[in-house]
């Protein structure tokens, strides 16, 4: 009982650690390239692709859990670990994988954001 | 006015700007982002363990996880609260999927008034959009190099 709290303890740490560090790299890139958000969210989920591809993203989402997942480059790793997936079934399913791992995230972008367009107003941003 | 000489004025424009603007705090800057951040994964990882309690496993549980994170970051950005901790939070509140989520809620909530199609549909993927864009293309890719070696 006592080693499980520990391990889920270890396991927060290594989700901060991980997921922070992510974040950390993406923010000295900003500051030194001036990259705006959008640019920087499509870099990061290329990279989170090409390092699924390589064999390097999946032992880091072994490693930390949701310190992997959680940030964009999760979102990349969802998508080349779908494809890696489908082409062990065939064509087809090599082409359409990606997106069909994914569809979670895209569906629920979609339908979340048109009901809080329901809901609430446009505010001027405060500052 | 040759082409030369109003090049010469964005740049020297470009060169005021930089002198009136307030010095980044790199330091400071890098701190928020990597707690902000690495907060925000362990939130990710309290609903993975709270999922996985209720009995999901394996890619529905990873689906699951993200569902509620992107609902969470879809909701706060229509309190307005997201934009507030994205001030100071900087690549801490963009790298993560809810911002990933605030990227397509804000402009869906801003652009309501410009109608339903062609402001609000549209615009939701101003951001979003070239993430799938580009997610989906080198996804293929990936696919068929994997299907073919």
């Amino acid at each position: 009982m006592e080693g499980e709290i520990i391990a889920i303890l270890l396991q927060y740490l290594k989700a901060f650690a991980v997921g922070g560090s992510i974040c950390l790299i993406a923010q000295i890139v900003i500051n030194f390239t001036d990259l705006s958000a959008g640019k920087i969210l499509v870099y990061f989920m290329l990279a989170g692709i090409v390092l699924t591809a390589i064999g390097l993203y999946q032992p880091l989402v072994e490693f930390a859990g949701a310190g992997a997942t959680v940030p964009i480059s999760g979102f990349g790793y969802l998508l080349a670990n779908g494809a890696m997936k489908g082409a062990e079934k065939g064509f087809f399913s090599a082409v359409t994988g990606s997106l069909a791992d994914a569809s979670a995230g895209v569906t629920a972008a979609v339908v979340f954001s048109f009901l809080m367009a329901l809901i609430f107003k446009s505010r001027t941003k405060r500052s | 006015m040759t082409g030369k000489t109003r090049e010469n004025y964005n740049e020297n424009y470009l060169n005021y700007v930089k002198t009136q603007n307030p010095p980044t705090d790199h330091f400071r800057n890098c701190l928020s982002a990597f707690g902000v951040g690495g907060l925000i994964c362990c939130i990710g990882q309290f609903i993975r363990y709270m999922l996985g309690y209720i009995g999901l496993t394996g890619d529905e549980l990873a689906g699951a996880t993200s569902i509620v994170l992107i609902f969470l970051g879809c909701l706060l950005t229509g309190f307005g609260v997201y934009d507030r901790i994205g001030r100071h939070a900087g690549a801490g509140s963009i790298v993560p999927i809810t911002g990933f989520a605030n990227s397509v809620a804000s402009p869906a909530i801003e652009f309501k008034t410009e109608g339903w199609i062609f402001g609000m549909a549209a615009k939701m993927f101003t951001v979003a959009g070239p993430i799938i864009v580009f997610g989906v293309f080198s996804g293929v890719i990936v696919g068929l190099i994997y299907l073919f070696i």
